[in-house]
C-alpha cells in the first residue's frame, strides 16, 4: 500500500506539473501577446513596451516560467489585467459558490442513482425497469444548460417558488437566500448526473446480481437481502466509486454551464469573463485551481477503491498491465 | 431483429434526418439566416414555422443551419479524435516498455483534464471559431480514443496467432493492417459514436457560453442562449434547439448500441 502511495502520489505530482506547464504554454506560445489585454488598437511603440514589461512578456519564456511557478508555490495567482484585483481572493470567494453547489448536487445524484439504479437492475426483465433504464438513456444525451432553463421556466417564472437566477449580494450570511438560490442550479446538476451514475449503478449490480458467488450465497441459504448485504455490496461498489470521482470532478466542473444558466458568481462564470475579457492572470488561475482540484479527486478516488477492494492492493505488489 | 438492430436502425434513422436537414440547408432554407423581414419574435405558425427570434430572423432557418454546425463539429471532432487517438494508441502499444509507459501517463492526465474546460482553453488562446470548436474537441477525444486502442492493441499482440505471425518474420505495418486493425476497429467505431454524441453536447454548451462558432454560423447552443433572454415573451424558442440536441445525441448512442452487435455479436445475446 506504502508502494503504491508513493507512485501514485508520484503520479499527482508530476500530473501538476505537466498541466502547469501545458497551462503556461499554451496561454504565452499561441500567437497573441498577453500584453495586448491592456492596449487598444492604436497603441504607440512605447506604450506596447511599458504593457509587455507590465506583464513580463518581455522577458525569456523560461524565465516567465519560473517566475510563474514561484508564484504558484506561494499561492500567488496574480493581478487581473482588467480589474487589478488580486485573483487568488477571488478565486475565494467563488469557490464558496461553487463548491456548495458542486457537492450538494453530488450528494444528491447519488441518493437518487444508487436506489433506482439497484431497482432497474433488480427489475431488469420487467417493463418497468426497461422504462427507467431508457430514460436514463435519455438523460445522458440532454445538454445541462437545457434542463436548467426548462426548470428555470417551469419553477420560477411560472410556478413562481424559486429565483430564476442570482445570489444574495450577502451570501452565506444570509442562508435562506443563499439557499433558495442554489435549489434550482442543484436539482439541475444532480438530475443530469444521476442518470449516467443509474447507468453505472445498474450494470455494476447486473453483474454481482450475475456472479456465481451470490448464487452460492443463496444456495447455502441466505435470503436474497442477506447475500446483496454480505457479499454483493461491496463488489457493487468497487466500479461505482472508481466512476464517482471522475463524476466529482465533471460535477465541478459541469458548473461552468451552469452557473451561466442561474447568473450565479462562482469559478465558472469568472472563467468565461476572463476568457472574453482575454484576462490571462485570471484565466490561468481558474484552471490552475480547477486542475489540481480535478487532479486531488483523481487520486483520492483510486486511494478509496484501493482501500475498498483487497484484490488490487494484492495486485500492486507485483506490475500490474 | 434483435434489439440491437433495431437500435442501429433507429439511430440511423434519427442521425440521418438530421444529415438531411443539414445537407438541405447547403440549398434552401425558408428565409436567409440574417434576414430580419419578420417582425421581432413572431409566434410560430404562418410563413415562420418556429417563429422568429428578437432580431425577426427565421428560426426554423437558423435550426436547419444548426444541424449543419453540430454534425460537422461532431464529424470533424470525431477525424481529428478518431486519427490522432489512433496513431498514438498504435504508436503505444508497438513501442518500447519505457515509451508507452510514458505515453500512457500523459493519456491519463490529459483525460483528466475534462473536455469542456480544455476546449475553453484552446478558445482563450486561438478567439472563439468553428475551427478552435472541432480542434479542442478533437484534441480532447485522441486521449480517450489513444487509451483504449492502447489497451485493444496490446490485447490482440498477446494472441497466440499474432505472436506466430510476428516470430515468422511478418513486418510490422503487415501485421498491424492485417491483425491489429480487423480486430481493433469495431470497439473503435463504437467508441467514436458515443464520442460523436459526447462532441456535439459539449459544442452546444461552448455556443451557449459564447465561446463557439461567430455568426452567421447559427449553432443551437447558441439558439437556446438568445431564447433564454427572451424566455418571458417568446419561451417556445426553448423547444427546438434542445429537442434537435436531444434527438442527434441519442441519435448517435442509439448507433454505437446497435454497432455494439457487430463489434461482439456474442454480447447481444447474454443480456
Amino acid at each position: 500500500m506504502v508502494r503504491y502511495l508513493v507512485r501514485r502520489g508520484g503520479l499527482l505530482v508530476a500530473s501538476l506539473l505537466f498541466a502547469s506547464v501545458a497551462l503556461f504554454l499554451l496561454l504565452r506560445v499561441l500567437p497573441g501577446d498577453p500584453a495586448n489585454a491592456l492596449l487598444t488598437v492604436d497603441a504607440t511603440p512605447e506604450q506596447i513596451e511599458a504593457a509587455r514589461r507590465q506583464v513580463g512578456s518581455d522577458r525569456p519564456l523560461p524565465e516567465q516560467f519560473v517566475t510563474w511557478l514561484g508564484q504558484l508555490v506561494r499561492l500567488d495567482l496574480g493581478r487581473s489585467f482588467v480589474s487589478t484585483l488580486p485573483v487568488g481572493p477571488e478565486i475565494t470567494d467563488r469557490l464558496a459558490v461553487t463548491v456548495p453547489l458542486a457537492l450538494t448536487a453530488f450528494a444528491l445524484a447519488i441518493v437518487i442513482a444508487v436506489p433506482v439504479g439497484y431497482l432497474c437492475a433488480r427489475w431488469s426483465r420487467t417493463w418497468y425497469g426497461a422504462t427507467i433504464s431508457a430514460l436514463s438513456q435519455l438523460g445522458i444525451a440532454v445538454p445541462v444548460f437545457w434542463v436548467g432553463m426548462l426548470l428555470v421556466f417551469v419553477f420560477a417564472l411560472r410556478l413562481r417558488v424559486f429565483p430564476s437566477g442570482g445570489f444574495p449580494r450577502a451570501g452565506w450570511a444570509d442562508p435562506g437566500a443563499a439557499l433558495t438560490a442554489l435549489t434550482l442550479p442543484v436539482l439541475t446538476v444532480a438530475l443530469v448526473m444521476s442518470a449516467s451514475l443509474i447507468r453505472y449503478v445498474r450494470s455494476a449490480t447486473l453483474d454481482v446480481l450475475h456472479s456465481d458467488y451470490l448464487r452460492t450465497a443463496r444456495a447455502l441459504g441466505a435470503s436474497s437481502a442477506e447475500a446483496m448485504w454480505r457479499h454483493g455490496l461491496r463488489n457493487a461498489a468497487g466500479p461505482v466509486v472508481s466512476i464517482l470521482g471522475i463524476e466529482l470532478a465533471t460535477t465541478f466542473l459541469g458548473t461552468v454551464v451552469v452557473e451561466s444558466v442561474f447568473a450565479l458568481p462562482g469559478l465558472g462564470s469568472m472563467l468565461v469573463k476572463g476568457i472574453m475579457q482575454h484576462d490571462y492572470p485570471v484565466i490561468q488561475g481558474v484552471l490552475f485551481v480547477s486542475t489540481v482540484t480535478v487532479l486531488v479527486i483523481g487520486f483520492l478516488a483510486d486511494l478509496a477503491q484501493r482501500l475498498l477492494d483487497p484484490r488490487l492492493r494484492r495486485a500492486s505488489s507485483g506490475r500490474s498491465r | 431483429m434483435t434489439r440491437r438492430r433495431r437500435s442501429l436502425v433507429a439511430g440511423a434513422v434519427l442521425v440521418g434526418l438530421l444529415g438531411a436537414v443539414a445537407l438541405l440547408s447547403l440549398l434552401w432554407t425558408p428565409f436567409a439566416v440574417s434576414d430580419t423581414s419578420g417582425g421581432r419574435l413572431a409566434p410560430p405558425g404562418g410563413a415562420h414555422l418556429l417563429g422568429t427570434d428578437r432580431l425577426g430572423r427565421d428560426l426554423a432557418t437558423q435550426l436547419m443551419v444548426g444541424a449543419r454546425i453540430a454534425l460537422l463539429t461532431g464529424l470533424g471532432a470525431v477525424a481529428i479524435g478518431g486519427t490522432l487517438g489512433l496513431a498514438a494508441g498504435l504508436a503505444a502499444g508497438f513501442a518500447q516498455r519505457w515509451l508507452d509507459d510514458g505515453i500512457a501517463a500523459t493519456l491519463d492526465v490529459v483525460i483528466a483534464f475534462p473536455t469542456l474546460l480544455l476546449a475553453m482553453l484552446v478558445v482563450a488562446a486561438r478567439g472563439a471559431s468553428l475551427g478552435s470548436a472541432v480542434l479542442a474537441l478533437g484534441l480532447a477525444m485522441s486521449a480517450v480514443v489513444a487509451r483504449l486502442t492502447r489497451i485493444l492493441v496490446k490485447r490482440v499482440l498477446a494472441l497466440d496467432f499474432v505472436t506466430a505471425a510476428r516470430t515468422s518474420g511478418t513486418s510490422w505495418p503487415r501485421v498491424v493492417a492485417e491483425h491489429v486493425l480487423p480486430n481493433v476497429w469495431p470497439t473503435l467505431v463504437v467508441n467514436l459514436a458515443l464520442q460523436f454524441g459526447l462532441a456535439v453536447l459539449a459544442e452546444a454548451s461552448l455556443s451557449y457560453l459564447g465561446l463557439g462558432p461567430p455568426p452567421p454560423n447559427q449553432s443551437w447552443g447558441r439558439m437556446l442562449q438568445e431564447a433564454q433572454s427572451t424566455v418571458l415573451t417568446a419561451p417556445a424558442g426553448l423547444v427546438a434547439p434542445g429537442l434537435a440536441l436531444v434527438v442527434l445525441v441519442v441519435g448517435a448512442n442509439l448507433v454505437a448500441d446497435g454497432l455494439r452487435e457487430v463489434a461482439d455479436p456474442l454480447a447481444g445475446r447474454a443480456s
